[in-house]
């Protein structure tokens, strides 16, 4: 009985060993761990039905030690075939290493547009390293049975934007905008980067400050300042102290009207508020004018330079550049959107309403991360401090911009002063 | 018949384990975080010696002196009002608590103790709650007491934040001068007590005349470790205030400066190297100002025997 037992059970490991052989198993890292549950009941079951013979496992780390972990694996050699990509100079510096392979010649990259492919490129988009996942757009999220209520039309223009919080502020029953300075990247990711666009003119002007045909002190990037700056009238008491979750907490307990928002609020916000919410684009300056938005690539998918499986990785590399991988995961987390070319149908209302503004507006990325953020002082970093400054109202316009394009020019080639 | 002297084996052998663990945690770290603020990188990347040019740059560049300036001289407020109000309150609370005729003293002194055992993480988090221009029971309070006006978002303004942060810190640590000061004035023995009460000194004259002499070196080795703690803080600032040490870095002392050069922050990729410099520059100060109390102050304490 007993040698039967142990026979079995070696039999059973054997088969087992050679079940194992037959399938490819490919290991995701990410920092996504919020998502484990959509990957595991949605995503990879679709990918494997589809794909027999190649298993996917997904194996998250804590966000703010992914970085860190990752690189440690990496250097070790015991990373998983495929790598999330963070934008920019974080995977920049591993492509550089050698440590993530060159991805431009799947096909699946043609799905994508430029913008969407410049945040896992290098410097002059010879080798695209990462498949892009997904991006996040900036707007405003208002408190619809607010505006129905007060008589309040969604505004387009910046004009109709400040009557708006006017006519909000004179009522009195709402703080008109829930923003605190505190934070500090508050007032620069949700205030200067989301207004700012319309007026640099998105990619124009972005590109325009990394050739360094265009300066910080230009009229199209301090004309945002100016905008922030008259935003101090319509925040909340001690807004100066007020921080992230407080301005979260102050619009989804219905006491804001309008929040300036990144479309990953949207899952928090439909659980929260128990009112109707809408969304608009950054008010464009003039009546008529183009608009632009923020669509800022974050999340990719790269493969691990030195997998024992490169096919299968690029076979899963390929579907997640496909629309049907858009479509399964941009509707599982509403607020992170495809960056497919092919438009995803999405299901949320308020998802749907961010993502609509890119058939009208055109697409940009934040202006300060990619290059521009290379050197000390570092662009981002001052921006956040000069935005809450001029928020505040320590500091003026004119001044921020100053004190900004000197730091850039400090260090940063093309801007030097000629 | 010169017996010769035995190797005395047994005070190597008891001595090698702290010298082994303090050597492998402290000095070899320090000796490397100081060999460290010679190097940094050249264009391709490659490790470099480069003498003091570290020093050079953090001093002389207008950018990094002035952020250096800016938190050191953040740090230093940040210790005077620790010594201006953490220790004159623990030592005035010793005194009363010292006080044979106050009532359930124990419960004060232990009341008094417990913010000092909490996580720097929870007292960040409670004050910022209290202190909340929105949920805060702060504006509540001054408002029942007819003062809402002298209310202001305190943790946000640049004129306050500092301040106020120095004054949560000091709530938070004046149990430690107040049990140091108590475990000395109940040292103190009742024959010099009583000696002066025969003399008539007695209340607020014995206290200033008799005790507050007796335990002027309790009082000196609290500043000493109030200089050290002060100077490597970064805990409290950090949970409150953030890494760039908000509003427009009027918190930011030396411990948030070298966190965000050392660590990086957001965009900005980490510096070990001017991170390095900037720790030594840290251990430096540290060393300066325990140097002057130990060859300055502490050699003319006196010292009595009872």
């Amino acid at each position: 009985m007993k040698r039967t037992m142990r026979f079995a059970l070696l039999a059973s490991t054997m088969l087992a060993g050679a079940a194992q052989a037959e399938d490819v198993t490919l290991t995701i890292e990410s920092w996504r761990n919020d998502d484990l549950s959509i990957w595991q009941d949605t995503i990879i079951p679709a990918f494997e039905a589809a794909n027999p013979g190649i298993k996917v496992v997904f194996a998250p780390s804590a966000p703010a030690e992914y970085n860190a972990v990752l690189n440690s694996k990496l250097d070790a050699g015991s990373a998983g075939d495929l790598i999330t990509c963070r934008p920019f100079d974080a995977s920049l510096e591993l492509y550089n290493k050698g440590q993530l392979a060159d991805l431009s010649g799947l096909a699946s990259m043609a799905n994508f547009s430029d913008v969407a492919k410049s945040a896992w490129q290098t410097d002059d988009g010879a080798a695209t390293f990462c498949v892009p996942m997904a991006s996040v757009i900036h707007g405003f999220i208002y408190n619809a049975d607010a505006f129905a209520e007060l008589g309040i039309e969604v505004p387009k223009t910046e004009a109709e934007f400040f009557a708006a919080l006017d006519k909000i502020k004179a009522d009195g029953t709402y703080i008109p905008m829930a923003m605190g300075t505190n934070d500090q990247w508050e007032a620069a990711t949700m205030g200067y980067q989301n207004i700012g666009p319309n007026y640099w003119k998105g990619e124009e002007g972005r590109k325009a400050l990394i050739a360094g045909t265009q300066k910080l002190t230009d009229e199209a990037w301090v004309a945002p300042y100016r905008q922030l700056a008259k935003w101090k009238d319509y925040l909340g008491d001690g807004f100066e102290a007020q921080t992230y979750p407080d301005s979260q907490n102050l619009f989804t307990l219905g006491r804001a009207a309008i929040y300036p928002a990144g479309s990953w609020e949207i899952s928090g916000f439909n659980a929260q508020a128990g009112f109707k919410m809408g969304a608009f684009a950054p008010p464009v300056p003039a009546a008529g004018a183009d608009c632009y938005i923020s669509d800022h690539t974050d999340i990719g998918l790269g493969m691990n330079a030195k997998t024992a499986h490169p096919d299968a990785a690029k076979v899963f590399l390929d579907w997640v550049g496909s629309p049907e991988f858009a479509k399964l995961y941009a509707n599982a987390l509403p607020g992170f959107f495809s960056l497919n070319s092919t438009p995803v149908e999405m299901e949320d209302p308020l998802a749907k309403e961010f993502v609509g503004w890119r058939e009208t507006c055109k697409p940009t990325i934040r202006s300060t991360y990619q290059i521009l953020s290379r050197g000390t002082p570092n662009l981002e970093n001052e921006t956040w401090n000069a935005s809450a400054n001029v928020i505040k109202g320590t500091e003026t316009p004119e001044d921020a911009a100053k004190r900004l394009q000197d730091g850039l020019a400090s260090w940063y080639e093309p801007q030097k002063a000629k | 018949m010169a017996q010769r002297k035995p190797v005395r084996w047994h005070i190597v052998v008891f001595l090698a384990p702290a010298v082994l663990v303090y050597t492998a945690l402290m000095i070899v770290p320090l000796f490397g975080t100081l060999n460290l603020s010679l190097f940094n990188l050249d264009e391709t990347k490659t490790r470099l010696f480069v003498g003091l040019a570290n020093f050079a740059t953090l001093f002389g560049d207008p950018r990094w002196s002035g952020a250096f300036w800016n938190a050191l001289a953040n740090n230093a407020w940040f210790f005077l009002v620790h010594m201006l109000v953490q220790n004159p309150v623990g030592i005035l609370l010793a005194a009363l608590l010292s006080s044979p005729r106050l009532r359930f003293s124990a419960f004060y002194r232990t009341a008094i103790f417990i913010p000092t055992i909490l996580s720097f993480v929870i007292v960040g988090f409670v004050w910022k709650l209290i202190l909340s221009p929105i949920w805060g029971i702060a504006p509540g309070m001054l408002d029942a007491v007819g003062l809402k006006s002298l209310f202001a978002p305190w943790l946000g303004k640049e004129e306050y934040a500092l301040t106020t942060l120095a004054l949560i810190s000091v709530w938070q640590f004046v149990g430690i001068p107040m049990m140091l000061i108590y475990a000395a004035l109940l040292s103190i023995p009742d024959e010099v007590i009583e000696a002066a009460e025969m003399d008539g000194v007695t209340g607020w004259s014995q206290f200033w005349k008799i005790k507050l002499p007796l335990i002027l070196p309790s009082i000196g080795i609290i500043s000493i470790l109030t200089f050290v703690g002060n100077f490597n803080a970064f805990d409290l600032i950090y949970v409150a205030q953030g890494a760039l040490a908000g509003p427009n870095f009027a918190t930011d002392i030396l411990g948030t400066f070298l966190y965000r050069t050392f660590f990086g922050f957001q965009l900005q990729l980490g510096d070990p190297h001017m991170g390095a410099t900037i720790a030594t520059a840290m251990f430096g100060i540290i060393l300066v100002g325990v140097c002057f109390y130990l060859f300055a102050i502490q050699t003319r304490l006196r010292r009595y025997q009872f």
